[in-house]
């Protein structure tokens, strides 16, 4: 087409098309192109990788701007990926020939060297790096970096945003974690079948951390929150695709983040503050996500398997479920009993009490709830201030402003300076 | 911290034959009473139980017996690990075991390990 003689409305149309084009170019392709390098030249290239990949990105914004979209924007992307890295390396091995003094060419072979763009060579490119980059020999906290910035294509300062973190030390994790690749220890391949069980956890709990992250980081940006939650969930996604990681326990999680996610416009009120389970509107919960996360839990209930996903799964269910019967609550008290014999976390421990309180009443609970001696910890002493109320209007407020103490995101101290009122109010203080 | 074994001893009792109520409730009082000790990280193992039926008991000279005989005395069911300070306080965890409602007993027993040998 000429360019010259498009209509006067495109231009406009480009310009609008254009303002988001390379923001979601970056983030859905740049995972895939720094997988593509790794998985053909070594995790140890993994920062030649991305500085290629943020290099021709730097190349699409200024050829694009000057010249136009080429047709296939993401072809483009991925022949001038591949061009520089192929650049690269005949540099190198120029380099390297030359640094040696080596006169017997390694033949022209060597400088052929192509990358395959095969949509299935993507694919298992990207799989071999979620299980790189979620791998045993890495701090969690190294992995959830690693994952946001390697696997979802976040820039640092999102991923400093979204961790309530600074630049700096994001940088300092992602860098301690690459170590692992400089120095060799780990490989970019699939699993063998027999590490593929142990692996797959690790890759699991990472990406369910990342999910959390999304889900729990009160106070971080709104769309970034999100944002991060729906990686989590396309990673999961894509482990329910591919064969041998096409697991019972994998389409539980993914239905668990289904079930999580559905209440992810409900949990926030109009002016970012935080809204509580019990006092969300059932109407703003996402009717599609929950239907979606049935579908999967149906296929996470194959034989065999069973994980506390299927448990956390099953929760998350009930919590689907509008109206506050008791059967749901000894559904839900039964199910974290079952869940904290398999695996103890304080998480879990306190979501217990809770329920227990809402089958046998808070005074009954409150004894478990204290039994759990959590103390310091934010979430026991807002339960505990929840669980007093009405009984022990003191303790209420004491362990309440125990928990305004602890509490750090500004939507979590609304909710708990409005109870504390309430609570001053009501006992005439 | 130790561990102690919670060995749950009961009677055969061909008299009980409860209701799908009162199983349900059985149900939801061990859930809890396990739920409760694993909510305070006390679990170590959830244990197993353990049958009647096909049981045996090999003697001296392998001599085989049926057994245990369930009809004439008290026989072990079950039995959890849990991880407490103190044998008090393992003796306050098996005060909620369910099995004492009927006519059951927990004998609690330290693991014995390489600095625990008593």
């Amino acid at each position: 087409m000429n360019q010259a003689g498009a209509p006067v409305r495109r231009p406009l149309l480009f310009a609008m098309h254009n303002q988001q084009l390379i923001p979601d170019l970056y983030r859905k392709e740049y995972s895939k192109m720094v997988a593509v390098l790794c998985s053909r030249f070594g995790l140890g290239f993994m920062e030649t990788a991305e500085d290629i990949v943020g290099d021709t990105f730097l190349s699409a914004a200024e050829t694009w701007g000057q010249k136009g979209l080429p047709a296939q924007p993401v072809a483009w992307l991925y022949t001038v990926a591949k061009n520089k890295a192929l650049n690269d390396l005949k540099h190198r091995q120029l380099f390297n020939t030359r640094i040696k003094g080596d006169l017997i060419h390694a033949g022209a072979q060597s400088m052929e060297t192509d990358i395959d763009l095969s949509p299935q060579n993507i694919t298992d490119s990207q799989l071999q790096m979620i299980f790189a980059v979620c791998h045993p020999s890495i701090p969690p906290e190294g992995q959830v970096c690693l994952a946001l910035r390697i696997l979802c294509g976040f820039s640092v300062d999102e991923i400093a945003r979204a961790l309530l973190t600074t630049r700096g030390n994001i940088n300092k994790r992602l860098f301690r974690a690459k170590e692992r690749y400089r120095s060799g220890n780990v490989t970019i391949r699939f699993p063998d079948e027999a590490d593929l069980a142990s692996r797959l956890d690790t890759v699991l709990v990472t990406l369910y951390l990342l999910f959390n992250e999304g889900y729990y980081s009160a106070g971080s940006d709104e769309i970034l929150r999100k944002d991060l939650c729906l990686e989590a969930m396309r990673l999961v996604y894509m482990l329910t695709e591919h064969g041998p990681t096409s697991l019972p326990r994998v389409y539980a999680l993914l239905a668990l983040m289904c079930f999580q996610a559905s209440r992810f416009e409900a949990r926030v009120g109009p002016g970012g503050d935080l809204v509580l389970y019990e006092n969300q509107d059932s109407s703003l919960w996402d009717r599609e996500l929950i239907n979606r996360g049935n579908g999967f839990f149906v296929r996470a209930s194959a034989a065999g398997d069973r994980s506390r996903y299927h448990l956390e799964a099953a929760i998350a269910w009930w919590h689907t479920q509008q109206g506050d019967t008791l059967e749901k609550w000894e559904n839900i008290l039964r199910l974290y009993n079952q869940l904290l014999v398999i695996e103890y976390s304080p998480m879990a421990a306190l979501n217990r009490a809770y329920a227990y309180a809402r089958v046998y009443g808070n005074e009954k609970a409150i004894a478990e709830a204290e039994g759990l001696q959590l103390s310091g910890n934010l979430f026991y002493h807002s339960l505990l201030g929840e669980l007093y109320t009405g009984i022990d209007g003191g303790a209420a407020i004491r362990h309440l402003e125990k928990a305004l103490t602890l509490a750090g995101a500004p939507p979590e101290r609304c909710v708990l300076t409005a109870k504390l009122a309430a609570l001053k109010q009501s006992s005439g203080q | 911290m130790k561990e102690f074994v919670l060995i749950f001893r009961t009677e055969n009792n061909p008299d009980f034959k409860p209701t799908p109520a009162q199983m349900q409730d059985m149900m939801t009082s061990w859930s809890n009473w396990m739920g409760g000790i694993a909510a305070r990280d006390r679990l170590v193992s959830g244990g197993s139980r353990l049958g009647i039926k096909e049981s045996r008991t090999v003697g001296p000279d392998n001599m085989v017996s049926d057994g245990p005989y369930t009809e004439i005395k008290e026989f072990i069911n079950g039995y959890i690990i849990v991880r407490s300070n103190t044998v008090d306080e393992a003796v306050e965890m098996a005060k909620g075991c369910p099995i004492l409602h009927g006519r059951g007993k927990v004998e609690v027993r330290p693991v014995v390990t390489a600095d625990n040998f008593e």
